[in-house]
């Protein structure tokens, strides 16, 4: 870890000030900002620490949906009543990831901005163009066993690797955020990017800019969703894949689908015009079926990573089939 | 080798060597004041600065749970925050937890059920029942396993850990 | 009564401290003025360092020196001078040794500043220029080169019995198959560790991470010229090792170096990523063929490893010895060759070899009983040896039989269909399966002191280490059952050089060792007092032989006349208030050679496969487990139970990946290596079957830190192939495999 000054931010405004200065980061729950700068994948040179901020409230909006303030801890979140009645999904999609202690720090603003888990990333003595870029990507060709199979570039193959985003992007959140130019609100598919040739940069927030909260419109999908997580370990993994569903039916018929991939891609996956495909149609295994084929018709695998494509087929199946059946939820 | 998607990581700006400041930790309701840089985190702070060595570390990364501990009640991996961010909260360490020569309910049910052995991750483990137990969220034995999966045992004494759990959960031994 | 307190179950003598936090780590020990160093690894697997420069960080305000190759001090270099006990043959790694690269992560310099966070950023500081050399780090490419080592390491594999291949082909039923297992890394809990002080008058402490203090002692003479009395280390609280403290790791070396060099204490602890920058279990390719008749009789076994070493040192591990312990077959032929690659070399990691071997042999067992037709334990009950066909010695007590029958009662395995994919819940497929395993008893020579003071405290103690497997605790039952003592007024000490000579804590053999110097001990102590009381006026004891009295209750009585009695404490006043002290060593019985001596385990095993997804979960382990005497079911139940976990790690999660363009392994940290968490536990029954054994060792003990894991990989394994049919031969089975 190289030195750093420190500073504690009172309000927003002082916040977005301080973090204008030339290598300048924010720090809320530091779970995965010290992390990386521990191992020196990340090395900022001032540290704002935003959680004295007034941004950790969970509130109703007047449409209807929910405001999560950026400050508000993982955990808190997923108890929280009325996530839990109105999104379970997120609810589910928030404790499948990382564990007790890191949810009781981490941040949903926080959330959204980890990093890859990529290995080569962690690792400062190997080529990688995210960390530093036009060094070249050590995991096309090296171990990939946990990186992308969808939107991947001769430049990165890295994935996003949050749980919580595969459900705010199932469920089209939108997210908040505020800067010493002023407030913008960017919808979830545009928050995060594909890494093209700028892998180095993860999203389209601008590091001036702080996140205040993200919202949640009205529609919650509590009748019948799912979250599948799938990995190595049957706790505190990353995900090889998983799936967000939510489903909107009329009798046997769906109305809406909501699917969202983690796992696989540099972003939360979603193919709207493949959930489009079981629109009006009977919820049955030949039509998830059709619908994971869309969702995975453009996969590309490098080797070790070339199950996901198949895994995530057949997930998309699976996580539908629970969703319908809502087995085993309250 | 090092970048990152920000407006400069310039080293021009960065302080040769952070000062260090006074920082105000107060653990197992002692105050305690340091002379601390930025860069220690908690769990360093209580190791080398305090010598309460109870709180182990086993990666530094957050990803093993040896440093788990309890701020307002609530179980963190001490590893992954800064010193200076935990200011004027109530922090309990292992050290923390036995009345004078009376045990925790929960540190006395790892000796009866034999729930360690080398013993290293188990202050980590100990403090996360407890957290386990203040936040009330574990309903079933498999949600016991889940959320008590943050703290890996290499020697394996995860079954001996389970039976301490739920027996913590029965008599709502929290803090 | 006599108290019995080896054999009932006793809480953890230590656990008071553990759970307190007041257990003292290596790394916690509170020096004054410590200095911190943290170790810099090179980048590339194999070269030059063209050149160092530590001039970035010498300057920073506070760091107090760097040292590398370039300014190390000119110490002794020979070979033999960085040997421990636990070196394969070759030349050991001498950290700083030279500007040669000869695997990745190779530690090269060591940044000592006044702050662990400044040496941790200095570190980064130090700039390092290359000359790449092509490395092959590459194990099934290299195959080809494999070669028999000129000095085996453990055991020489046996020699061929009868005629393998001929046997193989006449067999009426074939099987020849490959497994495969990865490289995996021990990863403690707690990392790597040690503080080294030099005190004024030209003597070390050290407090070091190790399983044996006395080989960093002599490592340390050694490796410094010092005088093994001048070097004090002490460890008593080791938080896990399963083998990465069977040898002085160079944590050790750079920390006694640097306090040397800046008269200064200097604490050197290893990050968890560096934890994966020396010895793992090794990468091992088996071949095994196997000919049976159609009843199921073996004819021909032939068992053939390959286990990746380093370029520097032949490492090697009794991979190829188990058919012959575990089978009856006439014909077997067996070799263990090496893979030399650029990489640090492997290191004994919990049943090094044992693991590995009977993982292959009793997948293709398994294999080879469903190409019979017959029920896998059914097989393994025609098969059945009283001899240890490798050695051609009978087993000095085996009672693998009774493992097998009071396992599968309560498993309910009779209530199995043989059919692959025959039960099913939901998309659940359910599987049952089932091994055997065995780990060899060991004695090694091993001593130990006994003093018993005035007030009547026993005080017993030998230089070996509790890494969690509870010495403290079976120590003080010992002692406390022999002098008939209450087990408060015993204390057992380890973990420090300077008291009596312990082997190393590994292979399962410290209770058989060290238990049986302690009860030496005792006995001597005994006799003693014996000579105490035969000095007293009227002495009801003047005539009385050694083995006429017994102890218990803190008295000393005849056995045949046990109201001729009286009391330690009375005893003791007789030796003017002076405490009674025996010493003693307990070497093996010659009487030992003449058998083989094993412990026995059976395990069986449930897992529920995603018909689907292919995700596992192990639901169900019952191991019954034959080692002799146990002198404590709890902690020895616990042993059994951590290897349970170790098994699932083994079969389901654990692998060191190697990027073979880097020549590194690639996923070095606890988020990307997987070690089993909590919510992997199965529901676990363990039974301890009766074994009386009187020729292992005077205890009648065989261990049990390592045959708990044994049978349990290839029985998740075989319960794998039984819910889903498909036989997976490369470990970890990860749900990839059975998409
Ligand atoms: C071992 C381990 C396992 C994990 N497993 C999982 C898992 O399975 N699933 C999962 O989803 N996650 C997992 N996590 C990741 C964890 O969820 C994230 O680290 C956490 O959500 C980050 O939140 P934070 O508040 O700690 O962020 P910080 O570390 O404080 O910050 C992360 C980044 O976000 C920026 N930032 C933070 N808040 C704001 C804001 N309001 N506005 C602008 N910028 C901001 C910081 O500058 C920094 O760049 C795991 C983490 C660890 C260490
Ligand atoms: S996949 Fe991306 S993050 Fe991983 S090595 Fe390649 S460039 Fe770096
Ligand atoms: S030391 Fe903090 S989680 Fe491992
Ligand atoms: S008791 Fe050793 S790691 Fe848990």
């Amino acid at each position: 870890m190289r030195p750093f000054s420190y500073t504690q931010s009172p309000d927003v405004t002082t916040a977005v000030q301080e973090v204008s200065a030339q290598g300048a980061k924010f720090i809320a729950g530091g779970t995965n900002l010290l992390d990386l700068m521990k191992i020196d994948v990340m090395s900022p040179s001032h540290l704002v620490d935003i959680t004295q901020l007034a941004l950790n409230t969970i509130e109703e909006t007047p449409d209807g949906g929910l405001r999560l303030g950026a400050l508000a801890k993982n955990a808190d979140t997923a108890y929280h009543e009325l996530v839990q009645t109105r999104y379970p999904l997120l609810a589910h999609a928030i404790l499948a990831g990382a564990t007790a202690q890191l949810r009781n720090m981490a941040t949903d603003g926080g959330n959204l901005l980890q990093r890859t888990r990529c290995y080569y990333f962690y690792d400062t003595h190997t080529p990688c163009n995210k960390r530093e870029p036009g060094s070249g990507c050590s995991a096309i060709k090296g171990y990939n066993r946990d990186l992308a199979i969808l939107g991947t570039s001769e430049h990165c193959i890295a994935t996003h690797p949050s749980d919580m985003c595969v459900a705010l992007a199932a469920l089209e959140a939108t997210v908040h955020v505020k800067s010493s130019q002023g407030e913008r609100a960017i919808p979830f598919a545009e928050f995060h990017r594909l890494p093209g040739d700028t892998p180095h940069l993860d999203t389209n927030l601008h590091p001036t800019e702080i996140i205040t909260a993200i919202e949640l419109p009205a529609k919650g999908f509590a009748q019948h969703y799912a979250y599948l997580k799938l990995r190595d370990r049957a706790s505190y993994a990353f995900a090889l894949v998983s799936v967000a569903a939510a489903l909107e039916l009329e009798g046997d018929t769906v109305k809406e689908a909501r699917i969202a991939l983690g796992g696989v891609a540099h972003k939360p996956w979603r193919v709207p015009e493949a959930e489009a495909l079981l629109q009006g149609k009977p919820a049955s295994k030949e039509n998830f079926r059709a619908v994971a084929e869309a969702y995975l018709a453009g996969a590309k695998g490098y080797g070790d990573n070339t199950f996901k494509i198949e895994l995530a087929k057949r997930a998309i199946v699976r996580a539908l089939e629970q969703a319908i059946s809502m087995e085993g939820k309250s | 080798m090092n970048s990152e998607n920000e407006p400069g990581n310039a080293v021009s700006q960065r302080p040769t060597l952070p000062d260090s400041r006074p920082v105000t930790l107060r653990v197992n309701g002692t105050t305690h004041h340091l002379q601390l840089a930025p860069w220690t985190s908690l769990l360093d702070a209580l190791r080398e600065h305090l010598h309460l060595t109870g709180t182990k570390k086993g990666c530094d990364h957050g990803q093993c749970g040896a440093c788990t501990l309890l701020v307002d009640g609530k179980r963190i991996n001490s590893c992954l925050t800064l010193a200076v961010m935990q200011q004027d909260k109530a922090i309990t360490t292992v050290e923390g937890l036995a009345q004078g020569d009376e045990l925790h309910p929960v540190q006395q049910a790892f000796i009866d059920h034999d729930a360690f052995q080398c013993g290293y991750c188990t202050p980590g483990q100990i403090c996360s029942v407890i957290g386990l137990v203040n936040e009330g969220q574990a309903k079933t034995l498999d949600d016991i396993k889940d959320l008590m999966s943050g703290n890996v045992c290499r020697c394996g004494a995860y079954a001996n850990i389970i039976q301490v759990a739920r027996e913590a959960l029965e008599r709502n031994t929290g803090l | 009564m006599k108290e019995n307190y080896t054999g009932a179950p006793a809480n953890r003598v230590d656990g008071r401290a553990k759970v307190t936090g007041e257990a003292k780590y290596t790394a916690e020990f509170d020096i004054p003025e410590v200095a911190y160093g943290v170790v810099v690894n090179s980048s590339i697997a194999k070269g030059k360092i063209k050149r160092i420069d530590t001039s970035a960080a010498l300057a920073l305000p506070g760091v107090l020196q760097v040292f590398t190759h370039e300014n190390r001090p000119g110490y002794t270099w020979l070979d033999s001078h960085y040997q421990d006990e636990d070196s394969p043959p070759g030349s050991p790694f001498r950290p700083l040794y030279s500007k040669e690269i000869m695997f990745s992560m190779q530690p090269i310099a060591l940044v000592v500043a006044e702050t662990f966070e400044l040496a941790r950023y200095a570190a980064l500081l130090v700039q390092v220029d290359y000359e790449m050399q092509p490395h092959e780090t590459d194990f099934k490419a290299n195959l080809k080169d494999a070669y028999r080592p000129k000095k085996y390491k453990s055991t020489k594999p046996p020699e061929p019995r009868g005629d393998a291949e001929g046997a193989y082909d006449q067999a009426a039923l074939k099987l020849k198959e490959t497994y495969i297992h990865p490289p995996q890394h021990h990863n403690p809990m707690e990392m790597h560790a040690a503080i080294a002080k030099w005190d004024e008058d030209g003597k070390l402490t050290v407090y070091d991470k190790i399983q044996g203090v006395q080989n960093s002692q002599k490592y340390l003479s050694n490796a410094f010229g010092l005088k093994p009395d001048d070097v004090h280390v002490i460890s008593p609280f080791v938080g896990g090792a399963f083998g990465s403290g069977l040898r002085p790791q160079y944590q050790l070396f750079l920390a006694v170096l640097a306090a040397r060099e800046l008269k200064r204490a200097v604490k050197v602890v290893l990050t968890r990523q560096q934890m994966f920058s020396f010895g793992h279990r090794p990468n091992t390719l088996q071949e095994i063929s196997i000919g049976a008749s159609t009843e199921g009789k073996l004819e021909s076994v032939q068992h053939h490893a390959y286990g990746e070493t380093s370029r520097f040192e032949d490492y090697h591990e009794d991979v190829v010895i188990w058919p012959g312990v575990l089978y009856h077959c006439d014909n077997m032929k067996v070799s263990h060759q090496l893979v030399g690659l650029d990489v640090y070399t492997p290191l004994d990691m919990r049943a090094p070899g044992g693991s590995t071997g009977i993982f292959a042999l009793e997948i293709a067992i398994d294999e080879m009983a469903y190409k019979t037709g017959i029920d896998p334990l059914e097989f393994r009950l025609r098969n059945y040896t009283t001899t240890d066909q490798s050695k051609g010695l009978p087993h000095s007590s085996k009672e693998l039989k009774e493992c097998y029958r009071q396992g599968a009662e309560r498993f309910g395995w009779d209530k199995r269909s043989m059919a692959p994919r025959s039960m099913k819940e939901g998309n659940q497929l359910i599987g049952w399966g089932m091994a055997h395993g065995a780990w060899e008893a060991k004695q090694q020579e091993a001593s130990a002191k006994v003093v018993l003071s005035p007030e009547g405290k026993l005080t017993v103690s030998s230089a070996t280490a509790d890494i969690g497997t509870g010495t403290y605790t079976v120590m003080s039952q010992i002692a406390a059952e022999t002098m008939g003592l209450p087990l408060e007024n015993v204390t057992f000490l380890l973990g420090d050089s300077t008291l009596p000579k312990s082997p190393l804590e590994g292979g399962s053999w410290t209770v058989a060792s060290v238990g049986s110097a302690v009860k030496l001990v005792c006995q001597k102590l005994q006799e003693d007092l014996l000579k105490l009381a035969q000095k007293m006026e009227n002495s009801p004891f003047k005539d009385a032989q050694p083995e006429e009295v017994s102890f218990a209750n803190g008295q000393m009585f005849l056995t045949q006349a046990p109201a001729s009695s009286i009391s330690l404490l009375a005893l003791l006043q007789q030796n003017e208030g002076k405490p009674v002290e025996a010493e003693a060593t307990q070497k093996p019985e010659k009487e030992q050679k003449k058998y083989s001596s094993y412990s026995h385990s059976a395990t069986f095993v449930e897992v529920q496969v995603d018909e689907d997804l292919g995700t596992i979960k192990v639901t169900r382990v019952v191991s019954a487990i034959a080692a002799g005497r146990i002198i404590n079911p709890k902690t020895g139940r616990s042993q059994i139970l951590g290897g349970t976990v170790w098994g699932i790690g083994f079969a389901l999660q654990e692998h060191t990946v190697m990027d073979n363009h880097l020549g590194r392994f690639m996923n070095h940290d606890l988020d990307k290596y997987h070690l089993p968490v909590n919510a992997d536990t199965p529901a676990t029954d363990i039974i301890f079957v009766e074994e009386k054994d009187e020729v292992v060792n005077p205890l009648g003990v065989k261990g049990l830190g390592e045959i708990g894991i044994v049978s349990v990989t290839p029985a998740i394994a075989n319960a794998v192939f039984h819910a889903t049919g498909k036989r997976i031969r490369e470990l970890p089975i990860t749900l990839d495999k059975l998409l």
